[in-house]
């Protein structure tokens, strides 16, 4: 099996980031609805997993007519197998802070958060001391901005928008109702951009350099580049910046080990690949491609052949079951009946048709469970049930 | 005007008022969506899902309960997938409850269990996960029992408490599969904040908050010759006992009721609207003194406003939430615990009945009376004042129980002694009701003219508004109450603890300055209690303000001091209103709480 083309790596997050009062002022004096555009063309989609159109988002919260809106960083990075964040807001704070201004200016706001993960506390006095100095060159340049760093408290559901606003608000992290969406109806019921961080450090680079530098980088519906958290059976993990639309194949064969029975795309949420489909998957956005395309926000888990995917299975679904905020019916008790139920197969207390009727239950959830989360409990117990489903019984 | 949308459902095209849910818009369709976690008293959760439904064009199903509708919209409640998704977490909810529904107190009155019947889930192919748990049931409220194996975390009750009492004794812990409805540090139910007003009781879809029942004990006590067993019932009840019994709401069956509790066999069946109008004479009484040592005397040590002391569910949120403020409580006992006192002595002593061998039995809308009769200083009698409270569902169980055709029932009126009332006494049942007796009553006393509205109906006091005000201005007065001239009695009503938060909370800033006010902890007043028949909803509460203030219409006398019983127990008994005997028998005192 010879790789289609070597991945591309690519090199402009972790791009020094000293020329951000530059980009931060140069900005601040273009048109905000230039800046939407920008943003529109670069096709730049949001890089938390959903996927999102980030111009368009913009351009929603920039609509609305109240005059207190917020923006919101969303930094609390929980996914499974996820660790980019971090490095970002460790090594190039400057374009998260700067990114939230331009927001700012866009949408007509003057208030921001970083919803930062319980677990990341450690960040906090780096990142405290970057937004004193970041606040300290608003104020030269005239520029009314605030933004205020708030600590989670560990749930995982808090990385789900609206949860994070109920969590903000002092309020138990479970998600709402939509619609109303965040850009209408978000932080305090004010209209509320919500971009995960590296989405923002990515329009740092668009805004920097431009639409078009972005939009060459990527295919279609997947433009421009990604970090992702590569872990698991590899001989390098670490964070990469690549180009979207990259195939599998190419990625097992740059990052395996030479045994990869399986990659796990986009944590604990997202899909398990197995092997006779590396060829047929490239990461990216859904879109009007052929064969399989898979959004992820950025891990890339890698299995090889000494794992148990029952194993991998069940570590998920205690996950779930414990993550679960327990509200709506097919998320909380779908979550226990599913990881009990792959149980009692093994233990064969359940014949192994029972499978069967837990993939129908998945289905269930991911139709109507209130949020990401229930909804996506399926993707990683379908597909690895139905690739391995005799590791599930025997 | 609202805008009008077109909308789709199940291929019936429709017009509803934007932003209208989809639920609401299928009843206009003829279309019944199945709801658990949905309540009309309270904000949209969507949080059991059971209400999913396809709407063409979008891949996953939306609950109908918390989505609106949107112009163009094609909706499918019974489509396969509907169908098959609603059956399957109609499972997940019957996998994780305590389903031994023939053990259960809601066996017959339970959501779940009609959903389950409705969609005949036949099978148990799910885990159950109920028995996994270790789950302890909470009985050591005398007003509740909470099971939380037989909880389905709609989360009602959390509603309830929060956003009707604004209480939030319970909330949603933990998180995932450990998921729970808890107190404070998970304390019993007793131990916190709760009013055991009753209402999560009232709203909850199962069994997992049920009253804590007395049945046994009262029919224990019935089938006991040596025991003289005595009932009073309270204004709310007669307008609501129907509903159990096959009437619609709003149906009034004081007669029925009456005739029922005799074929029970209880010896006497008496009227808490008696200790109503006692109520009215001892709390006017006072109210008229206290304006005296403040106007007068200018006595700093005496309180106002005036706050009525009828709602147990209200005494001890006050007692928790503004412990500074137990001066301003009327010092009068409810009218249960009036009425209790005087059984054991009054009563005792007319028919000569050894007072140990009388047990005292109320029917209450409410489950904080059950509270109420187990205080400890609710023995000034020398016995327990009141021995048994039964709510009016378990009124209406032991109707049930004792094969009582109660439609085919012929009306019976209440014993004599202390089972006459007039329909100042009936309106106690009602938000405003006893601001509207105590104004009758108390204005005549001091000009000795009817109160100045029309057929005595003092309008501005009645109705659902969470807090009301009304004034009245007093000239001419009688001679002994000159020093009221030109005063204008400023008066405020409110129901549902939220709502008297508000009230509360103006009247501590300053911001407020009343005379008196009459306060419900439950929404509606007492017809909307947390011991009345489920469901009660708003459409249900205001059908039985009608049926009380109808019943109040019909009764010859409507003011309390015209009460025969009442100068009967005066002249003989009592003496005067707030003398030494009421003193000892009809007035108490509270007790600060923690808040928490």
């Amino acid at each position: 099996m010879t790789p289609g083309y070597d991945l591309k790596r690519v090199d402009f997050i972790f791009q020094d980031e000293s020329d951000w009062k530059e980009i931060l002022q140069k900005s601040l004096g273009r048109p905000s609805a230039e800046l939407i555009n920008e943003l529109i063309s670069s096709e730049l989609k949001g890089r938390g997993g959903a996927g999102f159109p980030t111009g368009f988002k913009w351009k929603l919260a920039a609509d609305e007519l109240n005059p207190i809106k917020y923006i919101i960083c969303n930094a609390d990075e929980g996914e499974p197998g996820t660790f980019k964040d971090r490095e970002i807001l460790t090594k190039v704070p400057m374009k998260v802070l700067t990114a939230m201004a331009i927001c700012g200016y866009v949408v007509g706001s003057h208030e921001a958060y970083i919803y930062l993960r319980g677990e990341y506390f450690f960040l906090q006095p780096a990142l405290n001391k970057a937004i004193q100095e970041f606040q300290a060159t608003c104020q030269e340049l005239n520029f009314d901005f605030r933004i205020n760093l708030f600590m989670g408290a560990g749930a995982y559901i808090c990385g789900e928008e609206t949860a994070l606003f109920e969590s903000m608000e002092g309020k138990r992290g479970e998600p709402r109702n939509k619609p109303p969406y965040p850009t209408s109806f978000g932080y305090l019921g004010k209209p509320t951009v919500i971009n995960n961080v590296e989405t923002l450090a990515h329009t740092y680079t668009i805004f920097k350099y431009g639409a078009k530098r972005f939009y060459d980088l990527g295919v279609q519906y997947s433009r421009g580049s990604k970090l992702f958290s590569v872990s698991g059976d590899t001989p390098k993990p670490g964070i990469y910046e690549l180009e979207l639309g990259m195939s599998l194949l190419d990625f097992v064969h740059d990052f395996g080990d030479g045994d990869t029975k399986a990659v796990q795309v986009g944590g604990a949420s997202g899909f398990l690949v197995p092997q006779k489909r590396f060829a047929e998957t490239t990461i990216g956005f859904q879109g009007k491609l052929t064969g399989i395309s898979l959004p992820t926000g950025g891990s890339m888990m890698l299995f090889n052949s000494s794992r148990s995917m029952y194993n991998v299975l069940d570590n998920y679904l205690e996950f779930f079951r414990e993550e679960s905020c327990g509200q709506c019916t097919p998320c909380r008790v779908g979550c226990q009946q599913l990881l009990n139920g792959i149980k009692a197969v093994k233990r064969g207390e359940k014949n192994a048709l029972y499978l069967d009727k837990l993939l129908r239950l998945t289905e269930t959830m991911q139709y109507t469970a209130k949020c990401g989360l229930g909804q996506s409990v399926a993707n990683s117990f379908s597909s690895i049930v139905e690739n391995f489903r005799e590791e599930m019984i025997y | 005007m609202t805008t009008k949308i077109k909308i789709t459902i199940n291929e019936k095209q429709i017009e509803v008022a934007e932003g209208s849910s989809i639920v609401d818009a299928a009843v206009c369709a003829g279309v019944i969506i199945p709801t658990l976690c949905f309540h009309k008293d309270l904000c949209v959760a969507g949080n059991c899902r059971v209400c999913v439904v396809e709407i063409a064009g979008q891949k996953r199903l939306s609950a109908a309960c918390a989505t609106p509708c949107e112009e163009g919209m094609e909706i499918l409640t019974n489509s396969l997938k509907v169908r098959n998704a609603r059956k399957q977490i109609i499972e997940l909810l019957l996998s994780e409850h305590n389903a031994d529904c023939t053990l259960c107190y809601k066996n017959g009155n339970c959501e779940l269990q009609k959903l389950a019947s409705d969609y005949k889930i036949m099978t148990q192919d799910f885990i159950q996960l109920a028995p996994l748990r270790k789950y302890q049931i909470d009985h050591y409220s005398p007003s509740m029992i909470k099971d939380d194996s037989k909880c389905i975390r709609c989360q009602r009750c959390v509603r309830t408490c929060a956003e009707i009492q604004g209480v939030s004794a319970l909330t949603a812990a933990y998180k995932g599969d450990r998921m729970k409805i808890a107190t404070f540090f998970e304390k019993p139910m007793n131990d916190v904040v709760c009013t055991n007003c009753g209402q999560c009781i009232n709203h909850c879809p199962t069994g997992a908050l049920v009253e804590r029942n007395y049945i046994e004990e009262v029919w224990d006590a019935l089938a006991n010759k040596d025991k003289f067993v005595i009932v009073q019932t309270a204004p709310a009840v007669r307008v609501g006992l129907g509903e159990e019994l096959g009437f619609e709401p709003g149906t009034r069956v004081t007669g029925k009721m009456v005739a029922a509790l005799k074929r029970l066999g209880f010896d006497a069946v008496m009227d808490t609207d008696f200790s109503a109008d006692l109520t009215i004479m001892e709390e006017g009484s006072e109210l008229l003194m206290r304006l005296k040592k403040v106007l007068v005397d200018h006595d700093p040590n005496v309180k106002l406003p005036l706050a009525t002391s009828c709602s147990p569910a209200w005494i001890k949120y006050i007692e928790h939430m503004y412990p500074d403020y137990l001066d301003h409580l009327s010092t009068c006992k409810s009218p249960q615990q009036m009425f209790g006192a005087l059984v054991k002595t009054y009563y005792a002593k007319h028919f000569n009945l050894n007072p140990e061998n009388i047990v005292s039995v109320s029917i209450m809308p409410c489950t904080a009376k059950k509270f109420e009769a187990n205080r400890p200083e609710m023995h000034d009698s020398g016995y327990r004042d009141v021995d048994y409270v039964l709510t009016t569902r378990e009124l209406a169980i032991m109707i049930k129980q004792a094969g009582i055709d109660f439609l085919k029932l012929d009306d019976r009126s209440f014993d004599q002694i202390m089972g006459a009332s007039t329909g100042a006494g009936v309106i106690f049942g009602a938000t405003g009701g006893v601001m509207e007796a105590a104004l009758r009553t108390a204005y005549e006393l001091v000009t000795g003219r009817e109160v100045p509205f029309e057929n005595l109906n003092i309008m501005p006091v009645r109705g659902m508004e969470g807090v009301r005000e009304a004034s009245i201005l007093i000239e001419n007065p009688l001679p002994d109450w000159s020093f009221l001239e030109g005063i204008e009695l400023k008066c405020a009503v409110a129901h549902g603890l939220v709502n008297v938060k508000s009230l509360m909370d103006s009247i501590v800033s300053g911001e407020s300055q009343y005379h008196f006010i009459e306060i419900m902890a439950c929404p509606g007043g007492c017809l909307g209690g947390g011991g009345q028949p489920i469901p009660t909803n708003p459409e249900i509460r205001r059908k039985r303000a009608l049926a009380i203030y109808a019943e109040d219409q019909g009764m010859p006398l409507r003011k309390s001091h015209q009460n025969p019983e009442i100068l009967k127990i005066y002249s003989e008994f009592l003496t005067e209103p707030l003398g030494e005997v009421s003193h000892h028998l009809l007035h108490t005192h509270y007790t600060p709480r923690e808040r928490f």
